[in-house]
C-alpha cells in the first residue's frame, strides 16, 4: 500500500491526474413522489479535492451523492464534470438526456463504492476487479489478450487494498471490511477522476471500520477528487478539505473543518454535532 | 464418535470442594445441587460443584428407533409382494423393456422433451424480459400469453393446434391487407402430429417458464444492477454476466421441475395419435391384453430418465451455487471417496 500511482498503467502519470475532477453541481433539485429530497443544492468540488457530506439521515446526502453519476436523474439543476454535462447534451435550447451507452461510457470515469459493497458474489475478489476492465480494455483493439492485462492491472489493485492474497476468495469468504476493500479496489480498477463514497463504513463493525477508512485516506492524497458520506466524524475531521454539512434536502453550510467541526455558525449544526459528536471524538 | 473422553471443565474455582464421583453421573442429587433453590443444604455451596470428571451422555431417541423399525418392515413388505406377486408379470416387462418399438417410443419422448424445452425456455426468456420491460405494451403481450396459456388444458391446445386446418384452411406469408403472397400452403400439410405437439408443448412452456425465469431474475438484488450500472458495464453483459448467473439460482430447481413435469408431459400428446413412450406402450397392450406390465415398462423409463435429470440437476445447481456459499458441500461421490479413503487407513493400522 506504499504508492497509489501504479508503473504499469498506461494512461496519463500523476501530475496530469491532479488537474482533472472538477465537479460542479449547480442548482440541483429532486423529488421523489411528493417530497422533495433535493431542494437546489449547489456545491464545487476543485480537482483532487476532497468533500465529506454530513448530516442526518434523510437530508438528502446519499441522494445527491448517485445525481453525481446519472445512478439518479435530477428534475432540474445540472452536474459537470471537468465542463463536461453528466447524463445530458446540449442541443438547440434543450438538455437532452444522453443514450444509455453514453451515460455508461461517462461513468467509467466516476467510482462509486456502496455502503453494502455490492460485490458480485459469484465471482472471486479478482473478477469483481478485473471486470470493468476488460469490457474497457476490450475495446481497444491494440490489446491482444484484454481479459489477461485486466487481471494483472486488477491483482495491482488488490495489492493496493493489501488483499492480494485473498484475490481467488468469493466475497462471502471476506470479512466485511475485506469486501469494502475490494470494493474500493474495483471502483479504482477503472481510474476514475472522481470517487464517490456512499456510507462505506456503515455497514462495518466497528473493529473494522479502520482498515477501509485508512485505505480512504490513503486514497486522498492520490489526486482523486473525493466525495464521501459517512457519519465517521473523526475522521471526516482528518481527510477532508471542504466539510459540507445538509440538512432537509439543503446544504446549511460548508467550510473547512476545522470551522465547521470548531464554529459552526448555523445553529442546526451545532445541534446535529452536539448529538453525535462526543462519541465521535473519543477514537 | 464418543471414542475420545468428553469432559466438561468448569471454570468456576470450587470453594465448598464437593468432590466428583465419576459414578454418579446419573444420579438426581447432582441435578438437585444444580439448582438455586435452597433444598435444606446451604444454599451458597450450590453452584461450587465441579463437574469436570463426568462423562456426557447424548439424549436416547427411542421414538426414533420404533419409526425407523417400522418403516424397514413396511418397505420390506412392499418389496417382498413386488417380487413374489406372478401379477405383475416381470418376465413381460423385461421382454418389453428394450424392445425396438418401445425405443423407438423412448427416442420420441425425448426428442420432444428436448425440442420444446429449449424453445419453451428461449420464448419463456424473452415474454420474461417483455413482462420487466417498461412499455406498458410488451408487458401486457407478454401478460396476456401467460395468462391464455396457462389457463387451458394443455389437452385442449394440442387438439387446437392440430385441427388448425378446420380454422384456417390455408397459411401464407404475404403483405397484409393486399393480394401479394410470396408463399401459401396447406394447413393440414404444414401442422403434421409432430409440429402440432411441438407447437402445443413449446407455447404452454414457454408460458410457465416465463414465471419462473422472471422470478430469478427479481431475486437478484437492486443493488447488483447498480453497481454493474456505475462501473459502466454495458447491458447486455449486465444481464449475462452479472444478473442471470445469480438468477440461476432460483431458476435452476423449479425449472427441472418444469422439464421433469414435461418428460412426462409429452405422454399427453398420445391424443394426436404420435408414437412416443406412451402411445406406443398403449398400442401394444392393446394388442397382447397385458396392460399392467406394459405400463410399467413406460413408468420404469421414466425414472430412468428423470433420475439422469435429477442428477444433471444436482451439478449445475451446485456449478451456479459457486459464491453463494461459504465453502461448497462435498459431491456424493467425493464423500463416498473419502469415506472409503479413511476406512482404508483405519484398516492398515
Amino acid at each position: 500500500m506504499s504508492t497509489f500511482v501504479s508503473e504499469s498503467t498506461t494512461t496519463a502519470p500523476a501530475p496530469s491526474a491532479a488537474s482533472r475532477g472538477h465537479v460542479e453541481i449547480t442548482n440541483v433539485r429532486k423529488s421523489f413522489g411528493a417530497t422533495e429530497v433535493l431542494k437546489g443544492v449547489s456545491l464545487t468540488v476543485p480537482p483532487g479535492g476532497v468533500a465529506v457530506i454530513l448530516g442526518p439521515s434523510g437530508s438528502g446526502k446519499s441522494t445527491l451523492l448517485r445525481t453525481i453519476n446519472h445512478l439518479e436523474k435530477v428534475d432540474s439543476g445540472y452536474i459537470t464534470i471537468d465542463g463536461q454535462l453528466v447524463g445530458y447534451q446540449l442541443r438547440g435550447n434543450k438538455l437532452h438526456e444522453l443514450r444509455e451507452k453514453d451515460i455508461l461510457k461517462q461513468r467509467t470515469d466516476i467510482g462509486m463504492v456502496f455502503q453494502n459493497f455490492n460485490l458480485f458474489p459469484h465471482l472471486t475478489a479478482l473478477e469483481n476487479v478485473a471486470e470493468a476492465p476488460v469490457v474497457a480494455l476490450r475495446s481497444e483493439k491494440s490489446l491482444r489478450k484484454p481479459k489477461e492485462e485486466a487481471r494483472k492491472r486488477a491483482l495491482e489493485l488488490l495489492d493496493r487494498v493489501g488483499l492480494k492474497d485473498r484475490a481467488g476468495a468469493y466475497p462471502r469468504q471476506l470479512s466485511g471490511g475485506q469486501q469494502q476493500r475490494v470494493a474500493i479496489a474495483r471502483a479504482l480498477a477503472l481510474n476514475p477522476k472522481i470517487l464517490l463514497f456512499d456510507e462505506p463504513t456503515s455497514a462495518l463493525d466497528p473493529e473494522l471500520v479502520n482498515e477501509v477508512l485508512d485505505v480512504i485516506r490513503e486514497l486522498a492524497t492520490s489526486g482523486t477528487t473525493l466525495i464521501i458520506v459517512t457519519h465517521e466524524m473523526g475522521f471526516a475531521r482528518d481527510v477532508a478539505d471542504t466539510v459540507v454539512f445538509m440538512d432537509e434536502g439543503q446544504i446549511v453550510e460548508q467550510g473547512s473543518p476545522q470551522d465547521i467541526f470548531t464554529n459552526p455558525r448555523e445553529p442546526r449544526t451545532r445541534s446535529f454535532f452536539s448529538k453525535v459528536i462526543e462519541p465521535a471524538f473519543n477514537i | 464418535m464418543s471414542s475420545t473422553a468428553t469432559t466438561v471443565a468448569q471454570s468456576a474455582p470450587s470453594t465448598a470442594g464437593r468432590p466428583a464421583s465419576a459414578g454418579a453421573a446419573d444420579s438426581s442429587p447432582a441435578g438437585a445441587d444444580s439448582s438455586p433453590e435452597p433444598t435444606g443444604e446451604a444454599p451458597t455451596e450450590a453452584p461450587a460443584v465441579d463437574y469436570s470428571g463426568y462423562k456426557l451422555v447424548p439424549a436416547k431417541h427411542p421414538g426414533r428407533w420404533v419409526g425407523t423399525v417400522l418403516v424397514a418392515l413396511g418397505l420390506a413388505a412392499v418389496l417382498w409382494s413386488l417380487a413374489t406377486n406372478p401379477r405383475w408379470e416381470w418376465g413381460v416387462v423385461a421382454q418389453w423393456f428394450t424392445a425396438q418399438s418401445v425405443v423407438n417410443g423412448l427416442i420420441e419422448t425425448l426428442k420432444l422433451t428436448a425440442i420444446s424445452g429449449a424453445l419453451g425456455f428461449v420464448l419463456g426468456f424473452g415474454l420474461a424480459l417483455m413482462r420487466l420491460s417498461s412499455s406498458p405494451l410488451l408487458v401486457g403481450v407478454s401478460w396476456t400469453f401467460s395468462w391464455i396459456f396457462r389457463s387451458t388444458p394443455l389437452l385442449v391446445q394440442l387438439l387446437l393446434w392440430y385441427n388448425l386446418g378446420y380454422l384456417y384452411e390455408k397459411i401464407s406469408l404475404g403483405i397484409p391487407f393486399t393480394d401479394v403472397r410470396f408463399f401459401e400452403v396447406q394447413t393440414t400439410t404444414l401442422i403434421s402430429q409432430f409440429a402440432a405437439a411441438v407447437l402445443g408443448l413449446t407455447l404452454n412452456q414457454a408460458a410457465y417458464s416465463a414465471e419462473i425465469i422472471r422470478g430469478g431474475i427479481l431475486s437478484v438484488d437492486q443493488g447488483q444492477l447498480e453497481a454493474a450500472a456505475a462501473l459502466g458495464i454495458p447491458a447486455w453483459r449486465r444481464s449475462t454476466r452479472i444478473v442471470l448467473p445469480q438468477a440461476m439460482r432460483a431458476i435452476l430447481p423449479t425449472a427441472f421441475n418444469e422439464i421433469i413435469g414435461l418428460v412426462k408431459g409429452t405422454s399427453i400428446v398420445y391424443v394426436l395419435a404420435y408414437s412416443e413412450l406412451f402411445y406406443t406402450v398403449q398400442v401394444i397392450y392393446n394388442r397382447t391384453q397385458q396392460v399392467l406390465p406394459l405400463l410399467l415398462v413406460a413408468t420404469l423409463w421414466y425414472v430412468v430418465i428423470t433420475s439422469v435429470l435429477s442428477v444433471f440437476q444436482y451439478y449445475i445447481e451446485r456449478h451456479y451455487s459457486k459464491g453463494a456459499v461459504r465453502n461448497l458441500p462435498l459431491t456424493p461421490l467425493q464423500k463416498a471417496r473419502r469415506f472409503f479413503a479413511t476406512h482404508a487407513v483405519k484398516e492398515s493400522r
